[in-house]
């Protein structure tokens, strides 16, 4: 589904990703863990498309195309979702408009029928109990006054509506409390199907707990460091990341 | 040397028929004025009030002194129908009162007059245009004085509610050639009563007319006005407006007011918090695009204690539009505990679009609250990348983000159909879905 192949990024001028080749078939479920500034949200935010992160040298294929060819609205229709970090609060405009709007353009640019409000709400309905948001959130401006954990469920229940085939987590379990944790886990778990795939960058292992990876890759100074399975998290767990940076060195040498 | 458009106004035949049939005092003051802005001109980019606001095409150019043929001149009512606004209707085109096209207001306490002495038989009007016409700046003003016609004057009595919106209509006709209008409105609201108006100025065909409007405002203690101000007049025209109000303890005076319309635009806004407890909120927004100029004046004087001003409006300039903001307030001596704030917002869309906006704030009381505070600045690029993420393409994203900032401004407005419809005016005044971005 998404192949990166030596992928170089620079951002304002500084080299931030530094060679990284990564596979991610369909179905699987792929952690990418590492020490703050390692450039894990740097790679969410160049596979979906932000302005200001510069491919310098690499290749990135998407379903066979070239992703990096694609604006972020035509990547989104492709499929592919980021759950962002730091969700944007866009005050006056309404979330509903704003969810319908998006699912709309996004089947539009397939070619599929437009969902009128009935089966819109009815839709939208379904995918809030997962999350247990409450319906009021869908009457207010787009994450407005919203806590951070409602941001972050926020963001899964918009993953959830609009159904992508690779998505992208961008840290969605830093600032959530274990209650908000595990509803954000349910609602990815539920998701996990043979022809979807997800990449979740962490910080921490304890979102791996609730969400079980298939592959751990470890990102350390722009570049994958360390691939393996779950067993992976627990040993950075248990060692901290400077371990890895011990390793490095002692490969280096 | 008087310029074209003076020469064209300002005539003897012009000036002996606006001075015969009309009380001494009025004669004299249509005499002084005239001669005022005779020998003045208009104001110059070193006059401090219009330093970015040009008058030098508009002095080129010749107008027929008011439509003699506006009786006649076809108007269609769907050009100024507002969704849910069916009471009392004033319609004036190019400047004349249309008595067929009007809904004249029956309600008990409403009273509805044209003053056909003009300026004189406005005695706040000739007290404050007495004082404020005294330099060039005022050059507008003048003319005013010495040529409107018949004025309208409003005048709702003490304890009197009027919940029904009266609609003052402004609407420009084609006529063979471009009409100068000058209109006068006196709105006064007794103690304790309540009005709600909506100033509405619109095309009812193409045109390039001047008009020129000066309405003075009087609220009593204890009164309340809410006033919705649309200008969407024709695209060619040139509309100067000065809204004065008079504020007297404990009331209070809301509007709403969108700039959509016309080429050129100064409008000018003189808020006197005369009595304790007066109180003003105003929210505004100007959507500019083409060459659209709009000169947004506001100057608020704080003259008693505890009195309040909360003023928040935005701007949007596309294309090669200029939009310029000016919101002075000040804070006498003696109006202790004031309370004045003082926000502008802007958005540029065009690298070749202009704002400038100047918030200033002078303050000569005790224990006063104030903060003011202006921006300059483009769409946030985060939200905006945070909806196309979402797959919504980025002409939408644009048009959404662009429409959330200026409806923000109506959002105490309760959720009517003339709410809708300013929202809706505002849509078709932002970057098209499907332009080029």
């Amino acid at each position: 589904m998404l192949k990166i192949e030596n992928l170089h990024v620079r951002v304002a001028g500084k080299e931030i990703l530094k060679g990284i080749s990564l596979e991610v078939r369909a179905g699987e479920m792929h952690a990418i863990m590492g020490p703050n500034g390692a450039g894990k949200s740097t790679l969410g935010n160049v596979l979906a498309g932000r302005e200001g992160y510069e491919v310098t040298q690499g290749t990135v294929e998407y379903n066979g195309s070239n992703l990096l060819e694609l604006e972020p609205e035509e990547r989104a229709a492709e499929g592919v979702f980021l759950a962002f970090q730091y969700p944007v609060e866009i005050p006056g405009v309404n979330n509903t408009y704003f969810l319908r709007t998006a699912l709309n353009a996004q089947r539009k640019r397939r070619g599929e029928a437009e969902l009128d409000s009935m089966q819109f709400l009815k839709r939208v309905r379904e995918k809030l109990a997962v999350l247990q948001l409450k319906d009021e959130l869908l009457h207010r401006g787009v994450n407005e006054g919203f806590s951070g954990g409602e941001k972050k469920r926020n963001e899964i229940f918009q993953m959830a509506l609009l159904e992508p085939n690779l998505a992208i987590l961008d840290e969605t379990d830093s600032g959530l409390d274990i209650d908000a944790l595990k509803m954000v886990a349910d609602g990815v778990n539920a998701m996990r199907a043979p022809q979807r795939a997800f990449l979740v960058i962490t910080h921490y292992q304890r979102l791996l707990d609730y969400i079980v990876p298939d592959f751990v890759h470890v990102l350390a100074d722009g570049r994958i460091v360390e691939s393996g399975d779950k067993t992976l998290a627990h040993k950075l767990e248990e060692h901290g990341y400077a371990w890895i940076a011990e390793r490095k060195l002692a490969g280096a040498a | 040397m008087a310029s074209a458009l003076l020469e064209s106004l300002l005539d003897e035949d012009a000036l002996r028929a606006a001075e015969a049939g009309v009380p001494a005092a009025a004669a004299a003051a249509r005499h002084a004025s005239a001669h005022a802005v005779l020998r003045d001109g208009l104001p110059r980019a070193r006059d401090e009030a219009w330093k970015y606001t040009s008058l030098r095409a508009l002095e080129q150019r010749r107008y027929a002194n008011g439509d003699v043929d506006v009786a006649t001149r076809a108007v269609d009512a769907g050009a100024f129908k507002l969704p849910g606004i069916d009471g009392a209707r004033l319609v004036f085109v190019n400047g004349a009162f249309r008595a067929d096209l009007s809904t004249l207001p029956v309600l008990d306490g409403l009273v509805t007059s044209f003053a056909d002495d003009g300026a004189a038989s406005l005695p706040l009007a000739r007290d404050r245009d007495a004082d404020s016409a005294e330099s060039r700046a005022e050059a507008f003003v003048r003319l005013n004085v010495a040529l409107a016609g018949p004025g309208l004057v409003l005048r709702v009595a003490a304890g009197v509610h009027i919940d029904e919106p009266v609609h003052l209509v402004f609407a420009g006709a084609a006529a063979e050639a471009d009409v100068a209008w000058q209109l006068r409105a006196l709105i006064e609201i007794g103690a304790g009563a309540s009005l709600r108006l909506i100033e509405h100025h619109v095309a009812a065909s193409a045109n390039a007319h001047l008009g020129n409007l000066v309405a003075h405002y009087a609220l009593a203690a204890g009164a309340r006005l809410d006033l919705v101000q649309i200008q969407d007049a024709a695209a060619a025209t040139t509309l100067i407006r000065r809204n004065g109000f008079r504020i007297d303890s404990d009331a209070m005076l809301s509007m709403h007011t969108i700039e959509a319309g016309a080429q050129t635009m100064r409008h000018d806004l003189c808020v006197d918090l005369a009595g304790r407890g007066a109180r003003f909120v105003s929210r505004g927004v100007f959507a500019l695009r083409g060459r659209q100029h709009a000169d947004t004046h506001l100057v608020v004087t704080h003259a008693a204690r505890d009195t309040a001003s909360d003023i928040a409006w935005r701007g949007v300039a596309d294309q090669r539009a200029r939009g310029v903001f000016h919101g002075a307030i000040t804070v006498a001596k003696g109006a202790d505990g004031a309370d004045a704030q003082l926000s502008n917002k802007n958005l540029l869309l065009s690298p070749q679009a202009e704002i400038d906006t100047q918030p200033a704030l002078e303050i000569y009381a005790d224990e006063v609250k104030a903060a003011h505070g202006a921006t300059v600045g483009q769409l946030d690029e985060r939200a905006l990348f945070y909806l196309r993420s979402r797959g919504i393409p980025l002409d939408i994203a644009r048009r959404v983000l662009v429409g959330a900032f200026c409806n923000a401004m109506f959002a105490d407005l309760a959720p009517t159909p003339l709410r809708a419809h300013l929202e809706a005016l505002l849509a078709t005044r932002l970057p098209q879905a499907g332009a080029a971005a």
